[in-house]
């Protein structure tokens, strides 16, 4: 694991500090993850949910969301009640 | 019971007779934490005078046919959604967010009567065992305030333990509740997953979180279970099944009880001190009644590891959205990628910004099958021990934690240390089967030892039969932290 | 290119369709187009912390109807993925989606380009939700959720189309179908349909696909043929010139005709798909997808068979009726209420798609109804009004409605058919107009024409052609 990649999959920069402190940490927790290889899982299902719950749906009715002002309080930068961000490059 | 707070069962009695009023529990409170908080740093924050208006119209009311929790203040981890208050998950990434919206178990208390009372701290995102990871400092010990309070939930069980919540509501991804009640002296109930509703929680590991209550007493824990259980609409992994009748369910003995003791909770890694309690209240259970057996559950060794990469996977997805366009905290650059990245650098902690890259890097391409589909599949040999061990016994006795509390800073460097402390909380978890944590005595620098109860899914009324049985036949819940007594508590 | 083409052309679409529910995909937003920015949002199509999805029955009913109309598998056992990626549109910075189970597993889309019919073979229709809509500005970029989390159905074909011509009709075909289907509104410049474009081509001898490349975020069908032509072009050109395809996402640039190389860092993802812990698998039975079956409309095709046979009408008639559904359920609501299938197809196809045309409204937004066209005929049938009468009774209802007799008495429309008033009619045209009598008599039959105009003119209209005829003819032969 290159922690400054995976960092930058996360989309958080890190200090050169953090980068060699991280990867020490968590290259010692990766060796004890390791121990699961030594499991043999031929035939086992993987667990996604605790629960094994099927076909939760809710009904399609149309419900008013929250007040536009309301929702645009949280904003940490707005205008013309669109939440603004740096210009979008393409 | 320690300091000068009611229980949640006693109040309703205790207001019907005119023996005290809310406001003046209401008081009671502001008083403990104006005097105790600036040591303690269970709160984050509160609002003592709406508190205290709130209590006055309660009062005003007429005490005939109230709802369960009429006059109930109810403290509030920082992660659940408050309406109209913060919800900052002790972190600097959400300072300024103000929830919209109840939580749905917040809005179950308030249909049941009480207040969301505060805003209680915690390690940051609920990632943490000793609430050392909160951005606004630690919560203390109330038995020893050089301490750990555990983790996540620290300021929860800090604010119960330490006379300042009535009784509070906490989550358990990995031992969030039990673990900190343990270390704390409270009563700490984790909830089968699927049995209260999640909307509203601040999702650290979606298929892990739970909600749970903090309280004084085995009984209390009931009474807020049975307020905020049951089925959603708004979370499709809350289950639609009939909430029984918990506090009936506290019958005071354990006659016809098979308890289990699974074998891999025993070892040698285990505090002596800790052993030595929980043998104790082994010994306790068999006099009230039950058969006691062994157990195996095999695959113990693996859980921390299956643990931390199933949450920090779920995690680094749960955390993309803190990016501030929406909400919460913002660093500007020059696009909106740049931005993210210098965000989420400057206002998330180091512990958190661990597990996003670690919970990353097992989902990435390549690593994908090695590490996240290992721990699923670990994660079904996991649940099928607790299967089996069920086959054998009602519920499973057990250390909460291997160690008590341990000083401030003491593991802070250590992360696999720390992670490694979650071994007997994190199984449930994974299985997604209840658990509860139960005061069980003290070690001898006098902190708490919490015996964990443990019982199948959806049996909550199971393992809160054994905790209050065990709790009535001894007095560790009746213990007075110092911190209550020095101040003047009763 | 002339001759025979020596390259081969390999197209793929992904097609994004909005599918059409009363609410979003996981909360009960409406799904509208049009509100002012970001006021149909609230905490879970805004990602907000601890807000959770819930799906909506109606998008999974849509989504296996689709792929019941495309012949498509329908999965048994489906799940939902996070599919993680951070861009501002994206509320959670990640997409709920599908990822290797999706709700419909092939089919095909028939189409014909110049006479020739193919199919367009289905990989797969995953249902996800869509994101945010960005505003771009100078300096800074402004995004509106309203658009985040309606419920979107991803159609991914086969790379068996050969063409841009092909590319246009499967969209064409498509769209027909899902309409048709009541699937989506298939509105384009609401953004209804989408698509994302995967092209490659290679020598006519090798076998392999060639090197593609993924133009993204097509919202005209037209914009897929002119970038296709574009894009097969360059990538001809550069293979004759001896070069390579990059494996690249290009963008359209309508303005200038070309497809452009965007900067890759900003495509080279790693989606880290993993199941969505807060929604639960659909499973779905037989019983539930054969009720599903049995809800489907007819597709065009069978309807454009069944009015040749069961209604008597001509081809053109049935293709113009069926070419838009909700024209087809008109003529056909028409019939139930008693027309006769040519007189209404007549009707329909002349004076209501004229008006539709020239008012530019959908049938929806015309105030006739079927019931008001087919009283119409009814009294044209029964001889209470002429043609031009019928006409203007027609165009009442169409901007105002109402009660066709009712607007034939209001307005004096009815035709005269009793004869003392029609021979005092006739009689004053033929003093009138001697020369044309004469000319008549002379043999000239056209005058008779004339005449019969004149006669209508003093009715105002009113009178019963074919009995003015009669009685002209009775005064001028007798
Ligand atoms: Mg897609
Ligand atoms: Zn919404």
């Amino acid at each position: 694991m290159d922690v400054r990649d995976v960092a930058h999959l996360a989309r958080m920069h890190i200090t050169a500090e953090e980068a060699t402190l991280f990867q020490s940490q968590l290259e010692h927790i990766l060796d004890h993850v390791r121990d699961l290889g030594e499991l043999d899982l031929d035939g086992v299902e993987p667990t996604a949910h605790a629960v094994a719950v099927q076909n939760v749906f809710r009904v399609d009715e149309a419900r008013p969301g929250l007040p536009h002002a309301q929702v645009m309080a949280n904003a940490p930068q707005a205008r013309n009640g669109l939440f603004m961000v740096p210009r979008i490059l393409e | 019971m320690h300091a000068q707070l009611p229980t949640v069962a006693t109040l309703p009695q205790l207001l019907a007779n005119g023996q005290t009023t809310t406001r003046s529990v209401v008081d009671t409170l502001s008083a403990a934490i104006e005097s105790r908080n600036p040591v303690l740093n269970a709160y984050l924050s509160w609002d003592g005078a709406e508190a205290a208006r709130w209590a006055q119209e309660v009062d005003a009311q007429s005490v005939a046919n109230r709802p369960l929790l009429a006059g109930v203040p109810i403290g509030i981890k920082d992660v659940l959604n408050v309406q109209g208050q913060p919800c900052g998950c002790a972190s600097l990434i959400l300072e300024k967010y103000v929830s919209p919206y109840d939580a749905t178990a917040v809005a179950r208390l308030r249909q049941a009567g009480a207040l969301p009372f505060g805003r209680l701290n915690m390690d940051e995102f609920a990632m943490g065992s000793s609430n050392e990871n909160s951005a606004y400092g630690p919560a203390r010990n109330p038995w020893n305030a050089g301490y750990v309070t555990g983790g996540s939930s620290g300021g929860s069980a800090a604010a119960v333990a330490g006379g300042m919540a009535v009784a509070a509501l906490g989550t358990d991804t990995g031992g969030s509740i039990r673990q900190p009640a343990a270390f704390c002296g409270c009563v700490g109930l984790k909830p089968s997953y699927g049995r209260v509703s999640r909307y509203g929680l601040t999702a650290f590991a979606s298929s892990l979180d739970q909600i749970g209550p903090l309280t004084q007493s085995v009984e209390d824990a009931a009474i807020l279970l049975q307020v905020i259980a049951g089925h959603d609409p708004l979370d499709s992994t809350s289950l639609d099944r009939p909430v029984p009748d918990y506090r009936a369910a506290l019958s005071g003995d354990l006659a016809g009880m098979r308890l289990g003791l699974p074998r891999e909770y025993f070892t040698d890694g285990v505090d002596p001190q800790v052993t030595w309690a929980v043998r104790a209240a082994i010994e306790e259970c068999r006099k009230l009644g039950a058969e006691i057996v062994d157990v195996d559950l095999p695959h113990t060794r693996y859980a921390v590891a299956t643990y931390y990469i199933i949450a920090t996977a779920e995690a680094s997805a749960n955390l993309a959205r803190f990016d501030g366009v929406r909400y919460g905290a913002r660093e500007s650059g020059q696009d909106p990628i740049d931005s993210y990245g210098r965000t989420r650098a400057r206002y998330f902690g180091p512990e958190v910004k661990r597990r996003i890259i670690l919970g990353t890097f097992v989902l990435s391409s390549g690593y994908y099958d090695a590490y996240y589909l290992r721990a699923q599949k670990v994660r079904t040999l996991i649940r099928r021990d607790f299967e089996a061990a069920f086959q054998q016994c009602d519920a499973l006795l057990a250390p909460v934690a291997p160690t008590t509390a341990y000083p401030l800073g003491e593991r802070v460097d250590d992360p696999l240390q720390m992670y490694l402390g979650d071994i007997f909380t994190v199984t449930a978890n994974l299985a997604g089967i209840c658990g509860l944590s139960v005061p069980c005595g003290f070690s001898d620098n006098g902190l708490p030892v919490g015996l964990q109860v443990l019982g199948p899914a959806f049996r909550e009324e199971t393992i809160l039969r054994v905790g209050h049985a065990y709790e009535q036949a001894t007095d560790w819940h009746h213990g007075l932290p110092p911190v209550c007594a020095e101040d003047g508590g009763q | 290119m002339s001759g025979a083409n020596p390259y081969k052309v390999s197209i793929g679409l992904e097609t994004h369709v909005q599918l059409k529910t009363r609410s979003k995909i996981w909360c009960a937003c409406p799904n509208t187009f049009g509100s002012d920015p970001n006021t149909d949002v609230c905490p879970i199509c805004l990602g907000y912390p601890g807000s959770m999805p819930v799906l909506n029955a109606e998008a999974v009913k849509l989504t296996v109807m689709a792929g019941l109309l495309l012949g498509c598998r329908i999965n048994h056992y489906s799940k939902f993925d996070r599919k993680s990626y951070f861009y501002p549109d994206m509320p959670k910075n990640y997409q709920i989606s599908q990822y290797d189970q999706p709700l419909c597993t092939g089919g095909s889309v028939p189409i014909e380009v110049d006479g020739k019919p193919k199919v367009i073979r289905i990989h797969r229709i995953h249902l996800e939700e869509d994101v945010a809509k960005n505003n771009h500005f100078e300096t800074a970029s402004g995004v509106d959720f309203n658009r985040a989390g309606t419920p979107l159905m991803e159609i991914v074909s086969e790379p068996d189309i050969a063409s841009a011509d092909e590319a246009f009709a499967f969209l064409q075909a498509l769209k027909q179908m899902l309409v048709y289907g009541g699937i989506t509104d298939g509105n384009l410049e609401q953004g209804n349909i989408r698509c994302d474009i995967n092209c490659s081509v290679r020598p006519d001898t090798q076998t392999t696909l060639g090197t593609k490349t993924e133009i993204k975020n097509m919202n005209t069908f037209k914009g897929v043929h002119r970038s296709l032509t574009y894009e097969i072009k360059r990538q001809i050109e550069v293979c004759e010139q001896g070069g390579k395809i990059m494996q690249e996402t290009r963008r359209w640039d309508d303005a200038r005709g070309v497809t452009t190389a965007m900067r890759s860092k900003e495509y080279a993802h790693d989606y880290r798909y993993f199941p969505e812990p807060d929604l639960m698998p659909v499973v779905l039975d037989d019983a539930q997808i054969d009720e599903w079956r049995t809800a489907l409309p007819e597709m065009p095709q069978a309807r454009r068979t069944r009015f040749i046979t069961d209604f008597g009408l001509p081809a053109y008639d049935a293709d113009v009726l069926v070419a838009d559904k909700p024209i087809a359920d008109f003529f056909e609501a028409t019939l139930a209420a008693g027309a006769s299938p040519k007189a209404a197809s007549n009707w329909v196809m002349t004076e209501l798609l004229r008006m539709l045309g020239e008012q530019e409204w959908s049938v929806s937004e015309a105030r006739i109804t079927p019931t008001m066209l087919a009283d119409i005929l009814r009294l044209l049938d029964e001889g209470k009004i002429n043609n031009p009468a019928a006409k203007t009774i027609f165009s009442v209802c169409f901007t105002e409605g109402g009660d066709p007799r009712a607007i034939m008495e209001a307005r004096g429309l009815a035709q005269v058919s009793d004869e003392g008033a029609l021979d005092r009619w006739v009689q004053a045209a033929i003093t009138a107009n001697p020369k044309s009598v004469a000319d008549y008599q002379a043999g000239k039959k056209a005058a008779l024409q004339f005449l019969m105009g004149q006669v209508m003119r003093a009715s105002q209209g009113k009178a019963n052609p074919p009995k003015v005829m009669q009685a002209l003819k009775a005064q001028l032969d007798g």
